[in-house]
């Protein structure tokens, strides 16, 4: 993406991003509240529209509106801060959903697809129940195979276990860092320094709708070259 | 209640003009109720605006000023309907946009991040309304849009004033016929409204109950 800006209303909520992702990169992105990490991941996959600037998936420009939105869409997983499942499907119907739907697979051919993800993810046991019966690790980790199941050519992660209970966030973390492993390309926004440090490539600080710095994380978390960085990790760390 | 027997025929057919009526009007309600709803919240102004337009003059004219229309306004721009049928189409068009509200207060119930989830897999607005959002809509409006069925029944009874031989256009007639059974009469009325009402009522607690273990 460059040269990206977006507005609500009087509110810059963007300003003047420029951030290149490489195939199989992990990309942290940390910062105070507020600062527009959602928003930037949001426009990524244009849940956010923007003003100015252009983003690009493997080197095809964001499309507008209609199908090739839809499609593209289907290219970039998205794991949410409140899991979102569909509240009124099974946990097996969750994930096959999308490959019926929008890949046009047969529903043998989404269910086998989806058990192996399920599985992978470690809640092969819960796929007839609803998502309400499931702890919310459990629920999260179908949210992720749930995202797995497209395919995705990237997988955005916005706060995954900051709505969880402190002993449920290690397992969700656990299918990142595999995620990353196996090679996915993936930005996670997240205060989760232990994965940061286990499996980001890369750490994006953002404060006030700006990237102030871009390091590796041993760099960031031991040596944060801006005020603001310092400023933000002494917080956190006190804490 | 001899009186009742002896004009049962009447009753009767009375009866079925009114479950006709109601069933092809609940019909049109439903489907086109559900298309304003889905109007309502699609991400197309203009789809937005007309259907805004459509639910803010349904709701706010009287019922009888709605049959009015159809049946003495349209003939007079050639646009001749049968009696039925203005009927049906008055009570449906007028129903439709009470069920559209109820369906879209539903529809905002549904969490947001549900549609967006379902937007961010790939779906289309249409294929996230009909796999995701309406579903989950439905089951939480089955109470109140079983309310605006019930309404809708008995609000059937003004097409006794446009020429309709429904229920409620036999209290007049019967009753002229003899005075003097008129309790009968209205209880006969009553209780044929009634063979309507109570089943759909029935239906719709089943229905509730059958939902709510599913979630
Ligand atoms: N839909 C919206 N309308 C108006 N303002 C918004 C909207 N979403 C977010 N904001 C504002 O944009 C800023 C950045 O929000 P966000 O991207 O959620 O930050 P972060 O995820 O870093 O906490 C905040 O000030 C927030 O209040
Ligand atoms: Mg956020």
């Amino acid at each position: 993406m460059s040269g990206v800006n977006k507005w609500f209303g009087e509110l810059h909520v963007l300003q003047d991003i420029d951030l290149e992702i490489a195939r199989g990169e992990v990309v942290v992105v940390i910062g105070p509240s507020g600062s527009g990490k959602s928003t930037l991941c949001r426009t990524i996959n244009r849940l956010e529209s923007i003003e100015k600037g252009e983003i690009a998936i493997d080197g095809e420009l964001l499309p507008a509106e209609g199908k090739q939105l839809a499609r593209l869409r289907s290219d970039v997983g998205m794991v949410f801060q409140s899991f979102n499942l569909f509240a009124h499907k099974t946990i097996l119907q969750n994930v096959t959903l999308g490959p019926i739907k929008v890949r046009g697979k047969s529903k043998a051919e989404a269910e086998k697809q989806a058990r192996t993800l399920l599985d992978r993810v470690g809640v092969i046991a819960q796929s007839d129940k609803y998502p309400a019966q499931l702890s919310g690790g459990q629920q999260q980790r179908v949210a992720i195979a749930r995202a797995l199941a497209m395919d995705p050519k990237v997988m955005l992660f916005d706060e995954p276990t900051s709505a969880l209970d402190p002993e449920m966030i290690s397992e969700v973390l656990d299918v990142m860092v595999g995620l990353a492993r196996d090679g996915m390309t993936m930005i996670v926004v997240t205060h989760e320094m232990g994965f940061a440090r286990k499996a980001a490539n890369r750490v994006v600080f953002m404060d006030g709708g700006r990237i102030v710095e871009t390091t590796e994380p041993e760099t960031f978390f031991n040596n944060p070259q801006s005020d603001r960085a310092q400023n933000f990790l002494s917080k956190i760390l006190n804490h | 209640m001899q009186f009742l027997a002896d004009n049962f025929g009447l009753l009767w057919d009375a009866f079925l003009t009114t479950l006709s009526l109601s069933l092809l009007a609940g019909l049109l309600a439903l489907v086109l109720g559900t298309l304003l709803a889905a109007a309502r919240v699609s991400p197309i102004p203009p789809l937005r605006g007309l259907a805004t337009f459509y639910v803010e003059v349904f709701r706010n004219t009287p019922l009888t000023v709605v049959f009015f229309f159809m049946i003495f306004g349209l003939p007079q721009i050639d646009f001749i309907l049968g009696f039925f049928t203005g009927a049906v189409l008055s009570l449906g068009l007028y129903t439709a946009a009470f069920v559209g509200e109820a369906i879209r207060s539903g529809i905002n119930a549904v969490s947001a991040g549900q549609a967006e989830a379902s937007r961010a897999i790939g779906l289309t607005f249409g294929q996230s309304l009909r796999e995701v959002v309406l579903p989950q809509a439905f089951r939480t409006v089955i109470p109140p849009l079983g309310n605006v069925f019930i309404a809708m029944v008995k609000n059937s009874s003004i097409a006794a004033g446009f020429a309709t031989s429904e229920l409620s256009s036999l209290l007049p007639r019967l009753v002229n016929a003899d005075a003097g059974q008129l309790t009968a009469v209205l209880l006969g009325v009553v209780i044929a409204y009634m063979l309507i009402t109570l089943p759909l009522a029935f239906g719709v607690h089943r229905l509730e109950r059958r939902v709510a273990i599913l979630r």
